[in-house]
């Protein structure tokens, strides 16, 4: 691997440009043209034009990406992610060219883009799943909706990072969810198969890190607890999981293990649960095969660079490093500063950074595409901004962060600063863990 | 290629009108070589490498340009060719990402030369995406006054293709 083509923008581009330096391969961004001015495709080695401004246009045409990627030389292709990185076309097809894809093989992929499919793989290994069950119709949903216990979650086989869900609470809820979010599915996903979960009301939602080799090695980096949520988008993230009994912590931990190990995963991943906290137990819910936004938050506690690991592990590199070398040092919380008006129900809000800055402190990592003079385009999503804290403990990781937001002075474009501040400095918050509900309630 | 005593004079106005010293033009079966003035210091030219077939098949991994967004080596190495221009010259830019072909297959002839009249549909060039390939029309009328793009070399979405001057008498 020499030359490594990122068809993506914004922080995620420019933290795996710096990967790359790290490594001393060279990298190619592919940008949009609204992105070929931002600092992303500026710290490249070479930046090219992927197409227009909407996403469908150039960072989803993976045609296009890998035309790009032979075109300029370029023999691996992080992707990043959002866009295309669960894409089994593009890591399919540039396979296909002899180029690296970094991540898991094209049949993990799959995988974990069918949550079904997914679900099952879990079952097999053993792994504890929610009771839940496919539904082909209204006339199937409704018994199996009864036979779980409502309230359910619909989902659609082909969503996951939570899009696609809607909650019901009993028959006719069921039935009028079902055919809106079947159709919505199908548009937005190309695929309208559906299932019902039970929806866990006392939900915390706990992700563990893992990461596999083409030998055969898998260890775990330790869990994150995201469940600091809106509308099932996550807005706060820490690690190691604040208040999880010692047993709980080591199971979960094992079971993204076994899961891992059972579907024969190469690459980076993540393995999402959701925790009852009324009674400890945990329930399989999605594998994730891309680099995850709030992944600084591992890196901090365990002091390793994952996406150096991801393109090390992409180029056949054995891990190096055993289960017993993991050590978690301290707490770490990160949280996304996004675009969005709070006095418009966070929608979010493209325009130009008149002022933007963010602190520089110890222990404080700022990952970042944003500069006065910038402008947020209206084609993507809305972060501006991730601050990361890596206390000695939480309560400290809490305040650097309370600091540290106090100082970040954004004009141009309203963001959600507010809301984070809110939410750090809540007792509830800072009293331990959050249920997956406690953000939309404590803010009315 | 032909030329008329016209496209002549009319490429030598236009050298005339611009700031470059010296003009090289080559495609398949052409080259010119225009200077302006004299060239009292100075090496003579190098003599220009042999016009190749149409590329096909993998390319070899080319130099990484400085950081910079849409700069391509020819842009870098020349003022920008506006100054050089008459203010009626149009640019038909790269419509995608792909590899760009003048003919429409190899051995072919090119579909448009320097001197070429076009109108808005007339195809100019293939740019090739994953064994796609894309016909481009001008989308302008006028006369082709240069080719800003090698053949087989990837393009980028809005990467200058070529300049056409509006109007008549190619």
């Amino acid at each position: 691997m020499k030359r490594v083509f990122i068809p993506n923008r914004g922080e995620i581009a420019l933290r795996i440009v710096r990967a790359c330096r790290e490594l001393d391969l060279e990298c190619v961004v592919g940008a949009s043209d609204v992105d070929l001015d931002g600092v992303a495709a500026r710290s490249a080695d070479r930046a090219v034009c992927l197409g227009p401004g909407p996403a469908r246009d150039s960072y989803l045409r993976d045609d296009v990406v890998v035309q790009a990627a032979l075109g300029t030389g370029c023999d691996a292709i992080h992707p990043g992610y959002g866009f295309l990185s669960e894409s089994t076309r593009l890591a399919a097809r540039a396979r296909e060219h002899g180029l690296v894809f970094v991540g898991p093989s094209t049949e993990a992929i799959a995988l974990s883009g069918d949550k079904l499919a997914a679900r099952a793989a879990a079952q097999r290994a053993g792994v504890p799943v929610l009771p839940g069950a496919e539904v082909e119709s209204p006339g199937v949903a409704r018994p199996a909706a009864r036979r779980i216990g409502y309230p359910v979650l619909v989902k659609a086989a082909g969503g996951g990072g939570g899009r696609g869900i809607k909650r019901a609470g009993d028959g006719d809820e069921l039935e009028a969810v079902l055919g809106l979010a079947r159709s919505e599915a199908g548009a937005a996903f190309a695929d309208d198969r559906m299932y019902v979960e039970r929806l866990i009301e006392a939900a915390r939602h706990v992700e563990v890190q893992i990461a596999g080799d083409d030998h055969g090695e898998v260890v775990q980096l330790g869990e994150r607890d995201c469940s600091v949520q809106r509308r099932y988008q996550k807005v706060i993230e820490e690690s190691p999981a604040p208040s999880l009994p010692g047993p709980t912590r080591d199971a979960l931990r094992d079971a993204a293990v076994t899961f891992t190990r059972a579907i024969g995963y190469g690459n980076l991943g993540t393995v999402e649960f959701v925790v009852d906290s009324s009674t400890g137990d945990f329930f399989f819910l999605e594998v994730n095969c891309r680099i995850q936004v709030e992944h600084p938050v591992t890196e901090a506690v365990t002091g390793r660079d994952l996406v150096v690991l991801q393109l090390e592990l992409a180029r056949g590199r054995p891990l190096g490093f055993a289960q017993e070398d993991v050590t978690l040092a301290g707490h770490a919380i990160e949280c996304r500063l996004n675009a969005e008006d709070p006095a418009r129900g966070f929608i979010p809000t493209p325009g130009t950074l008149s002022l933007f800055a963010v602190p520089e402190r110890p222990r404080l990592r700022v990952d970042t595409h944003c500069y006065a003079g910038a402008i947020v385009p209206p084609y993507y999503d809305s972060l501006l901004a991730k601050l990361i804290a890596h206390g000695d403990d939480r309560d400290q990781a809490i305040e650097i962060l309370l600091d540290a937001l106090e100082d970040v002075d954004v004009e141009g474009v309203p963001t959600n600063r507010s809301l984070l501040i809110g939410a750090l400095a809540h007792p509830d918050f800072r009293a331990g863990a959050v249920r997956t509900d406690w953000l939309e309630r404590a803010m009315r | 290629m032909a030329l008329s005593d016209e496209d002549v004079r009319e490429i030598l106005r236009i050298i005339d009108e611009s700031p470059l010293a010296e003009l090289r033009i080559q495609t398949e079966g052409f080259s010119l070589q225009v200077r302006k003035g004299r060239s009292a210091d100075g090496p003579p030219l190098p003599p220009l490498p042999p016009a190749g077939p149409l590329a096909a098949g993998p390319l070899p991994a080319p130099p990484l340009t400085p950081a910079g967004p849409r700069t391509t080596p020819a842009e870098a190495a020349s003022p920008p060719p506006a100054e050089a221009a008459p203010d009626d010259a149009q640019t038909i830019a790269s419509p995608m990402l792909g590899t760009f072909y003048r003919a429409q297959a190899p051995g072919s002839p090119p579909f448009v030369e320097v001197g070429t009249r076009v109108a808005p549909d007339t195809i100019v060039c293939i740019i090739e995406v994953m064994k796609m390939m894309n016909s481009v029309p001008a989308g302008a009328s006028g006369t082709v006054i240069e080719v800003c793009a090698s053949n087989g070399q990837l393009v980028e979405y809005g990467e200058r293709l070529f300049r056409v001057r509006a109007g008549g008498a190619g």
